[in-house]
Formats: structure tokens, sequence, C-alpha cells
């Protein structure tokens, strides 16, 4: 009987991928390879035609360019609650990045909506002024919800779950490295560069796809905050990005065409979730193994 | 990784990392590089200052205006000229070792401020908007602009779905926890493996799934109970893993003076290990019923919301909190955003309050 229940997660994901399959094979069938190099959509009509190309590379995107903002920051964060704050800031600190980690996304969007939204957008406006050299930083007419305000706050919401892991992780160092590296007279950051960075290299890459995956699946925050939009496209900060989830939760409900075109790009999503996090897990298991 | 941080092997570690190793105290003090010292701050203060300074001739010479530019140069004049400050007087070494100090001390203290700004936030908006007829009254008679109104649809419908949700994921996730720990069969490797990818499943894909194999594949209409069925996906994996960590930190002698009586392992989990586990078994719950209270997305697609007070969760929509919030929300008139505002601070309230109950019993397990 614990077996069984063991092997419900098994069941769970076979399940998922057998009914998502189901549900959107009219689509995949008439689209056939086009459904996943091609960003047309159009699914109502006569000439129906769907391509998730351009939902997947703008939630990869987002989830990216997130990640890029909240990777320093998790290392920072992590770095400080373990070696650098006094003991105790350190468990209040624990406390607050747990509960960060526990908030809704629905609050953060909301958060984002209201408050985040409208110093995001001089944000954007200073680094298409100045920065327009990156083809990422093209310069738009309009600022507001983009692909890089939903980034900021996706981010936001990754962060916590990054930063817990690679807590995890620095925990793991061995004492006698860091003294090692301390009884040689070195700095306490020369002991983080010297032994911890080292030591916990792999698992912090780790961390990183780990929070990339949550960042990629983000659904609610980025809903309220892009405009969604479903042609690829290369600047971040102008109206206008692309995610898969945000477009499922947004559209779905309309019609049983839209629904199974939306069910297809919902499968590729979990495709791309499951195998990020597949591969987060072995390279943390891996590194805790050491 | 959420609750365990006082048997976290890192907060020994730390402890070791600044005692003294000799047995006389007077000599032979390791290194300390310690967080806090007076010269120390004057050199980081004074160095801001002169940054400030430095950084506003600057701009007002190239005449750059804003907040960002001024504040990017500002912010790279100081390190520059912190470390060329602390280089003069102790070296690069302890050059590069200040300036990561306050780099890391900075980013930290940046990536906790959201949650200060989004806390009074919502509370200042929600309370403003605040009357107790909220917890009495739905929507179903209530025009957009109309005043009154509240969310006790969508309240009763959340304590349904998550109710319902955790009377049956709560049993099953702790089986696995159990199978994972005290069977450590041959395929808990694989199982523990599924259960920590399925924990990165987007909840919006949970939603799907239960769309496609229950609300159309069999029939079954988008109801309370299906947004149930969706939020078991999401909390199994939480609370397995959860209760697992916890299962493992029970000592074995334990277990092994249990099986040395001639218990067999059944009653030794059931009578042992399980109520030697209770309260880390209720943060693991509660820490699940907490983001699954949350959830919206799932919810979504089905149960799909409703502005009437439907008790039955087994048929028709039903509202609930998470939905209520997110489709008044992106509604463009005032009463109604307000009317979510309330929600969403009603929602912080209960998140914030089940997270410190589970806290609270993580901590009382080790007293």
């Amino acid at each position: 009987m614990s077996l069984g229940s063991g092997l419900v997660s098994f069941f769970i994901v076979a399940a998922t991928l057998g009914y998502l399959l189901w549900y959107s094979w009219p689509v995949l069938h008439t689209n056939g390879l086009s459904f996943f190099t091609s960003s047309v959509w159009r699914p109502t009509g006569t000439s129906p035609k769907v391509g998730i190309l351009g939902l997947l590379t703008g939630t990869v995107m987002i989830a990216v360019v997130a990640m890029c903002l909240a990777f320093p920051v998790s290392f920072a964060l992590a770095l400080f609650i373990h070696e650098y704050a006094p003991k105790k800031l350190r468990r209040s600190m624990v406390y607050v990045v747990d509960l960060m980690a526990a908030l809704p996304s629905l609050i953060y969007g909301l958060w984002g909506f209201f408050v985040l939204q409208k110093p995001l957008k001089g944000v954007a406006h200073w680094l298409a002024t100045n920065l327009s050299v990156v083809p990422l930083f093209k310069p738009a007419e309009d600022y507001a919800s983009s692909t890089f305000i939903g980034a900021v706050v996706v981010g936001i919401m990754a962060m916590p779950i990054c930063t817990a892991v690679m807590r995890e992780i620095f925990s793991q160092v061995p004492t006698e490295h860091c003294e090692a590296a301390l009884a040689l007279g070195g700095t306490r950051w020369g002991m983080v560069k010297t032994a911890i960075i080292p030591f916990s290299k792999s698992g912090m890459v780790g961390a990183g796809l780990l929070g990339l995956g949550r960042a990629i699946g983000e659904t609610i925050a980025v809903s309220l905050l892009v405009a969604l939009t479903f042609a690829p496209k290369i600047g971040i900060l102008g109206l206008g990005g692309s995610s898969v989830a945000a477009t499922i939760a947004t559209q779905f409900g309309q019609n049983v065409d839209t629904d199974r075109a939306l069910t297809g790009a919902g499968l590729g999503l979990f495709v791309v979730t499951l195998l990020t996090n597949m591969a987060a897990q072995s390279i943390v298991k891996r590194s805790r193994q050491q | 990784m959420t609750m365990v941080d006082g048997s976290d092997p890192f907060l020994a570690s730390l402890t070791t990392v600044e005692m003294p190793i000799v047995d006389d105290p007077s000599r032979d003090q390791p290194r300390k590089s310690p967080s806090f010292r007076a010269s120390g701050v004057v050199e980081a203060v004074g160095s801001m200052v002169s940054a400030a300074v430095l950084g506003y001739v600057v701009c007002r010479f190239f005449s750059w205006g804003g907040l960002m530019g001024p504040g990017l140069v500002t912010a790279a004049l100081f390190v520059g000229i912190f470390s060329t400050v602390i280089r003069e007087s102790s070296g690069a070494e302890a050059a590069a070792d200040r300036v990561a100090h306050v780099l890391i001390l900075v980013l930290a203290l940046t990536a906790v401020l959201p949650l200060v700004a989004m806390v009074s936030f919502v509370t200042l908006k929600g309370l403003a908007a605040f009357r107790l007829g909220f917890f009495v009254q739905d929507m179903a008679k209530v025009g957009p602009l109309d005043k009154g109104g509240g969310a006790l649809h969508a309240i009763i419908g959340s304590l349904e779905q998550v109710g319902i949700a955790s009377l049956v994921a709560v049993p099953l996730a702790l089986l696995s926890a159990v199978y994972l720990n005290e069977m450590k069969g041959k395929m808990a490797k694989y199982v523990r493996f599924m259960v920590d990818a399925m924990s990165g499943v987007p909840s919006v894909v949970a939603g799907l799934f239960i769309y496609a194999a229950w609300v159309v594949g069999l029939h079954q209409g988008p109801s309370g109970f299906a947004a149930s069925l969706a939020l078991i996906v999401l909390m199994l994996p939480t609370i397995t893993r959860t209760s697992e960590e916890v299962l493992r930190t029970i000592s074995d002698s334990l277990r092994e003076a249990s099986l040395a009586l001639g218990a067999p392992q059944w009653r030794t989990v059931l009578g042992v290990v399980l109520p030697t586990a209770r309260s880390g078994i209720i943060t693991a719950t509660l820490l699940g019923v907490a983001r699954a209270v949350g959830e919206t997305a799932p919810m979504i697609l089905t149960t799909r919301g409703s502005s009437r007070t439907n008790t039955n969760p087994f048929q028709d929509q039903q509202g609930d909190l998470p939905l209520f919030i997110y489709q008044l929300l992106r509604q463009p008139n005032q009463a109604q955003v307000d009317r979510a505002f309330t929600g969403a601070f009603i929602l912080l309230l209960l998140v914030g309050l089940l997270f410190t109950l589970a806290r609270l019993a993580g901590t009382s397990r080790r007293k």
C-alpha cells in the first residue's frame, strides 16, 4: 500500500502526459512538426494553424532574464545568511526568505502591477536610451507591460527558492576547508572564493536551474504584468511578451479549438519544466554526495 | 529545506568556524573577521559620502539627469573609492574582502526589501476598503459599482476546495513519505526523484491535466472538486518531501526499540515513528496548505469561479479566494479593484498565519 502511494507520483506524471497528449492530439496532428517551429496563432476559422515557437521562446526569455537578475542576488543572500549575518539576524532572515517562497504569485503580481510597473518603465527607458547597442535593449514606443517588467517580478519570486537551495549547498561545504582557508590567514572573502565557491559550484548551477524551472512555469504574475503576444521578438523592453503559462491562464475557455491548442502548448511547457527540474535535481543531488 | 533550520548542519558548522581552536583562549586566537567595527563603518560611510558628492559633480558636469545614471555612477565611484581607501591602509586582499562584504550586505538587504514593500502595500490597500460585511456577503446581486458585497462565496469555496484536497493529499503524502524513509524499497530512489521533479511542475499544468482528465475526459464539468483534484497534484510532492525530511530526523534507536519488543514494522510506524514526528508532520501539512490556498492558475481551468455562493463542491462552478482577487483585479473600476485588495489582504493574512503556525509547530518539536 505504501509502495502504491509512492508510485502515485509516477502515475500522475504519466497521466498528465497522456491526457494532455490526448486532448491536444487533433491540434498536434493537423499541425505536425510546425506546431513547434512556427509561431502563427490561428486556432479557429477555416484553416486553423497553430505554432508555439514564439510562446516557448518568450517564456524562456522571461525566465532567463529573471534568473540573470535573481541568481546574483540569491548568491549574495545565501552567502549573507550562511556566512556574514550575525547569529540573531540569521534566523529571521531564513524566516523571511521561506515566507517569500510561500507567498502566492498572485500577491507578487498585484504588487508588481500597482507598485513596480512605473519605476521599471523608467529603468527600461533609461536602458533603451543609453544601452541601445545591446540588441536586447532595443528602443520601443511604449515601455509598459514588457518582458523586462515581467522578468523582474518573476525573478523576485524565483529568488527565495534559489536562495534556499544555495544555502543548503553552502552548508555542505566541509568546515575543515573553511577553517583551513582562515587558518592560512585568508580573509573571509578569500575563504568564500577558495573554499565555498569551488566546492559548491555545481550545486549552484543546480539551484539556478531549479529557479529557472520555477520561472518558466510562472503564470499569474506574468498574466497580470505582461501584454501577451504570440510572435517571437528580440527586444525585452518594449510592450508585449510571450509566456505559455500566462497565455493558458488568460485565453482558456473561449472555445474547444483554442483550448486544444493551449493544451498542446501546456504539454510543451510540462516537458520543458520536467526536464529542467530533473536536470537540476540530479545536479544538486550529485553535488550533495561529493 | 524549509523548516529544518534547527537541525541544519551549517548552524553547527558556523559556530566551529569562530570558536578558538586551542584551549588557552588568550593566545593563538583564530583570525576573526568581525562583521561590525566602528572604523570600518567610518570608512564605508565616508566613501559613500564622497562618492555621492563626486557623483553629483560628475553628473552636473555632463548634465546627466534622472535617477538611474547618477545612481550607477555613484555606486561605481563608491566601489572605487572604498577599495582604494582600504587598499591604502590594509592591502589589496583586505580591500577585496571589504568590498565583497559591502556588496553582499547591500544585495542581501535589497533581496528582502520586496517582502516588506509587498506586505505593507497590500495591508494598506486592503485595510482601506475593509468592512466586516466582507465576510458575510457574496457578489451574486452586487453590481460592479454598488457598495457592499463580499467574499463569502469565495471563502466558502476556498475552505471546501483546500479542505478536500488536504483530506486526500495528506494521508497519501504520509504514506509516500513512510515508503521513502521507512520501507526504503528498491524503488525509493526513483520515487524520490519523481516527487522532486513533480514539485517543480507549473501549477497551470496541473490545472490542464485535471481539465483534460476530469472536466472534459470524464464529462464532469467544472466544479470545486475538480479544483481540489488539481490541488492534490500540487500538494503531494511538497508534503511528501517535507515529511520525509522529518521522518529522517527521528532517531533509529526508537525504531530499533520497538522492533526489538517484537512489534512488526507497521506497528512501529504507526505507534512510534508517526507519533514522534507529529509536530513535524503538522508543519509539513500547514506548509502544503499555505501553498495550496494561494494557487490561482489551476482554479481558472477547473472551477472557473462564480459570484454566487455555491456550497456544493461537487456540482457547478464555485468561487474561491484567489480567483475572486484575480477576476476582480482585472476589471476596470475602482470598487471592484478595492474588493480585490481586501481579498488579497485576507489571503496574505491567511498564508502568513499558516506559515507562522507551521514554523511554531516546527520549533516546539525541538524543545
